[in-house]
């Protein structure tokens, strides 16, 4: 059994311990804000926080996991008032959104890490995410905005 | 249209029964797709797309499938508009497959392909906020007892201009429940445009809260009781089969629970929307079941397919558009004219085979356990896909339903019903609900890909620089083999998307031709279409012939389009020219607003001005979906052969206009969508196989090669003039713009996508 905590909530696991996190969070936790795009940690879709850090949960397994705190989308702000999510929604970044929970995800790692990024900076945090709407120079913008708040 | 609305009216009062209370359905989808006000007293329902409940709360139908292009808040802001309703009072929800109720133009059922939501509804949305506007107006005036001349209604609530006394449009919902909508001549009236407060005006994306909080929903986000999870093992060849398999290692991965065979499609079915066959794992979780996949053994017969190289058949496609055939246009004697010719340019350019790449992978819910059948799905097309559902399981079309949900990036790919139609007939063989989840894997190995194209120029120029001749020929898989497998050539469709209609109007002589050739693969549209190779061949080829004649680029592209308002291509012999499925007469082809959008962008864009060593400034310009637009890229490529674009200028020209702030978004991401088929895109086959699988060996764009800079702007100088598409116009000029600004920086000509790596051989 692999004991975690999922936004705050106490969890227990009884499965395979290889499932990726990914897939505990969605298809036994039901939090689905947490995408998946590639299976390959590829494209960033289903980032999430491990112990604070950005991690791409299609690859990190439950096991990883055990005995540490996972935030998720759902979890990052009660209100969904983050500063990146208000930027993101300042900035009307979205387009179709499905990439956007992981993109909020790791531009919140990114300003957790360093708050005050040059834009050369925001582009290599940001590298590993992928918009296929193509929203990066909102997303750019969005990142500059929320660093302003956090 | 007038019809349309008395008849909605009258089933719309029978599904609400005695009571007036609008009955939407229950919906297993969250939150995000069905914001529907929770109804509070009478409501009145004058048509399908509006319902007003006692509370004053206004819930609009979105009929289009959203997948990032702005349509559920584009469409509502034009019923609002007309309604006077208050944009913070007002919920979207979206509409099932039904055309009937929810086609009102009667264009395309519901089908979100072709840029044409907007086009194709705009009239049609602002009727159905102008009738309920009507309805509140006259409750209002019989309440009152006042003539229905002195009320009118404003930000939500009916004043009487006399008194200045007015009624919310809540209080009004009962009575305006019992008004009915005059037809014909007695319609009601629309807003003049100068009175418009939401069309026009910036609106941000609806769906905002909900997207950056986890809570949309999208396709794989829907789950309902019961339900299993299946991924299937398909054909690595277009159209092989299954021979025989073996599941005995796959069942003993905890969680998988059945392995099912989808029958191969029969072999004199085209493939066109259809399941082609293969074997499901089915299970509780989708992790389990792509282990289970994993542990398959399947024994494939691999099918004819087996024969398609795309290096070998690359070169067929080149012989072919050399060879020519079909002529398709022709206008003047282009062999009188080339003989005649002091200066005979040729050139040839090819494009591969791209695949879509939405985010979200293809993924749909069907429960096939029950009458009627219930698909609820990522889908473009949702009355397509109850056809195709339909089909294979061997129902009428009547019985099948269809919930559409948030796309996870659509571009084309979520148009076709494959996948749908797979969780159908595992979800009947198993007798349970099923989501069928495509990984990305499958996504790029099994789709529809974008024709390879080939594209054979040439050109004849006079003593004084000017173009006398022009005559291209392009060979491509055609999209029609999904109907017809043995089809060579090309039909009216794809000679429509940015061919037959070379915008060159001032050259005399024109001929254009499509080569035959066998279709391998299974062949899809993409956002654009064809529109991307075409508008990448004829762009730089008017660029080299600048070159050729000694002529400043921008001069003779514009000297080519000229300035006419009107191309007709009857003249020319092109027969029964597609025109994106419209009316000619209502949009013809206008070269001078495709000039217009050129010069716009060229002066936006600084051409002209000196640039430092290695950086170049490319322009070019297309129309398509009945829109214009020009593109200016600045591109600077280093020493090292690295690219890079500071900036890039997009002037668009789509006529009567929603929502600026959607039109910026849209060239935003076509201009990211251009730069991955300019720059990456390629999908090859081996022995009938597609090499590429994933993200790592088919990249596409991310943030640090995405040009960050992109100014858009919208030209109004034919605002007056009807809607045009906008969702797709801006990716086809974008590659042809990138490839002359790296010829203006460099002087080295890209002849074939992707642009990749060949920077580096110079």
């Amino acid at each position: 059994m692999i004991a975690l905590k999922v936004n705050g909530i106490s969890r227990q696991f009884n499965g395979d311990p290889k499932m990726p996190l990914l897939w505990y969070l969605r298809d036994e936790l039901g939090l689905t804000g947490s995408k998946f795009g590639c299976g390959e940690a590829l494209c960033g879709t289903c980032t999430v926080h491990l112990g604070g850090e950005a991690v791409r949960s299609c690859v990190t397994s439950v096991a990883d996991a055990a005995g540490r705190e996972v935030t998720t989308i759902e979890g990052l702000d009660s209100d969904g008032n983050h500063p990146v999510q208000r930027a993101w929604r300042a900035e009307n970044v979205p387009q179709c959104g499905y990439c956007q929970a992981g993109q909020i995800m790791q531009a919140a790692a990114l300003l957790q890490a360093n708050p005050d990024p040059s834009d050369e900076e925001i582009i290599e945090g940001m590298e590993g995410n992928i918009c296929r709407c193509g929203t990066y120079q909102r997303i750019h913008a969005a990142v500059r905005t929320a660093a302003k708040e956090v | 249209m007038a019809q349309i609305i008395n008849v909605s009216r009258r089933d719309m009062l029978k599904a609400a029964g005695a009571s007036g209370a609008l009955v939407l359905g229950a919906h297993l989808a969250p939150r995000a797709m069905f914001g529907e006000a929770q109804a509070a007293g009478a409501s009145a329902a004058p048509n399908f797309f509006v319902s007003i409940d006692g509370s004053g709360a206004v819930t609009l139908t979105c009929s289009r499938s959203e997948m990032g292009q702005g349509v559920r808040t584009g469409m509502p802001m034009i019923i609002a508009d007309e309604m006077e309703a208050d944009w913070n009072r007002v919920k979207i929800w979206q509409a099932p497959g039904d055309p009937a109720k929810y086609d009102p133009p009667g264009k395309d059922a519901q089908n979100t392909d072709g840029s044409r939501s907007t086009r194709h509804g705009f009239d049609a949305m602002r009727e159905m906020g102008a009738s309920a506007r009507y309805v509140l107006e006259q409750a209002a005036a019989k309440k009152w007892g006042v003539g229905a001349a002195e009320v009118y209604a404003k930000d939500h609530r009916v004043y009487h201009s006399g008194s200045g006394k007015s009624l919310g449009f809540g209080q009004l919902a009962g009575a305006a429940a019992d008004i009915k909508v005059p037809t014909g001549d007695a319609k009601p009236k629309l807003k003049h445009p100068s009175e418009w407060k939401y069309i026009g005006k910036d609106m941000p994306v609806v769906d905002n809260f909900d997207i950056t909080t986890g809570g949309a929903s999208f396709g794989a986000d829907v789950s309902i009781p019961g339900m299993k999870i299946a991924v299937v093992a398909r054909s690595p060849v277009y159209r092989g089969k299954v021979k025989s398999f073996d599941a005995t290692e796959a069942l003993k991965v905890q969680g998988v629970e059945q392995v099912v065979e989808i029958p191969a499609l029969a072999d004199d079915k085209g493939a066109e929307f259809r399941a082609l066959g293969g074997v499901a794992v089915v299970g509780s979780n989708t992790w389990s079941v792509m282990q289970g996949r994993e542990k398959l053994k399947i024994d494939w017969d691999l099918g004819p397919h087996v024969a398609h190289d795309s290096s070998t058949y690359d070169d067929a496609l080149r012989a072919s558009a050399k060879k020519g055939g079909l002529k398709i246009r022709d206008r003047g004697d282009v062999d009188l004219a080339m003989k005649a010719a002091s200066k005979v340019v040729e050139a040839e350019y090819f494009v591969p085979y791209f695949i879509h790449t939405p985010m979200e992978p293809p993924v749909a819910v069907v429960d096939a356990s029950r009458t009627p059948v219930k698909v609820i799905a990522a889908t473009q097309s949702p009355n397509q896909a109850r056809h195709y559902v339909a089909e294979a399981l061997g129902m009428d079309k009547k019985d099948v339903e269809c919930e559409v949900t948030l796309l996870g990036g659509g571009f084309g790919r979520k148009s076709k019903a494959d996948f749908i139609c797979e969780a159908a007939i595992v979800s009947k063989e198993i007798g349970a609900p099923v989501r069928m989840q495509w990984t990305r894997e499958d996504e790029i190995r099994n789709g529809f890909y974008h024709a390879a194209c080939a594209q054979h120029l040439s050109a004849g120029l006079d003593a004084d620089g000017k173009v006398t001749a022009w005559k291209q020929s392009g060979a491509w898989p055609s999209i029609v083999g999904l109907w017809n497998p043995v089809a060579k050539n090309g039909f009216g469709i794809e000679f429509g998307l940015g061919l037959v209609d070379l915008p060159y109007n001032s050259v005399p002589n024109i001929r254009i031709e499509n080569g035959a050739e066998d279709i391998m693969i299974r062949v899809g549209w993409y956002r654009s279409v064809n529109n991307i190779q075409h508008a990448y061949a004829m762009n730089c080829f008017a660029n080299e012939l600048a070159t050729a004649a000694g002529r400043d680029p921008l001069e003779m592209l514009l000297e080519l389009i000229g300035d006419a308002d009107n191309m007709d291509l009857a003249k020319d012999g092109v027969e029964k020219y597609w025109n994106y499925g419209d009316s000619i007469a209502d949009w013809p082809i206008m070269p001078n607003r495709l000039s217009n959008a050129l010069r716009a962008v060229a002066e936006k864009s600084g051409y002209g001005k000196a640039m430092p060593k290695g950086h170049g400034l490319g322009l070019a310009c297309h129309r398509s979906f009945q829109s214009y637009v020009a593109t200016a890229v600045h591109a600077v490529v280093h020493d090292d052969g690295s690219l890079h674009i500071p900036r890039v200028d997009v002037a668009i020209d789509c006529g009567r206009y929603v929502n600026p702030e959607g039109i910026r978004k849209q060239i935003e991401g076509a201009v990211i969508y251009g730069n991955t088929v300019a720059r990456h895109g390629k999908i090859t086959t081996t022995k009938g196989a597609v090499d590429q699988s994933n993200f790592d060996d088919y990249p596409v764009t991310r943030i640090s090669d995405a040009p960050l800079d992109v100014q858009v702007h919208i030209v109004e100088d034919f605002l007056h003039l009807r809607p045009c598409g906008v969702g797709e116009p801006g990716v086809p000029p974008f590659a042809p713009a990138l490839v002359n600004a790296i010829f203006d920086a460099t002087g080295k000509r890209i002849y074939q996508l992707p642009v990749g790596d060949q920077l580096k051989k110079i």
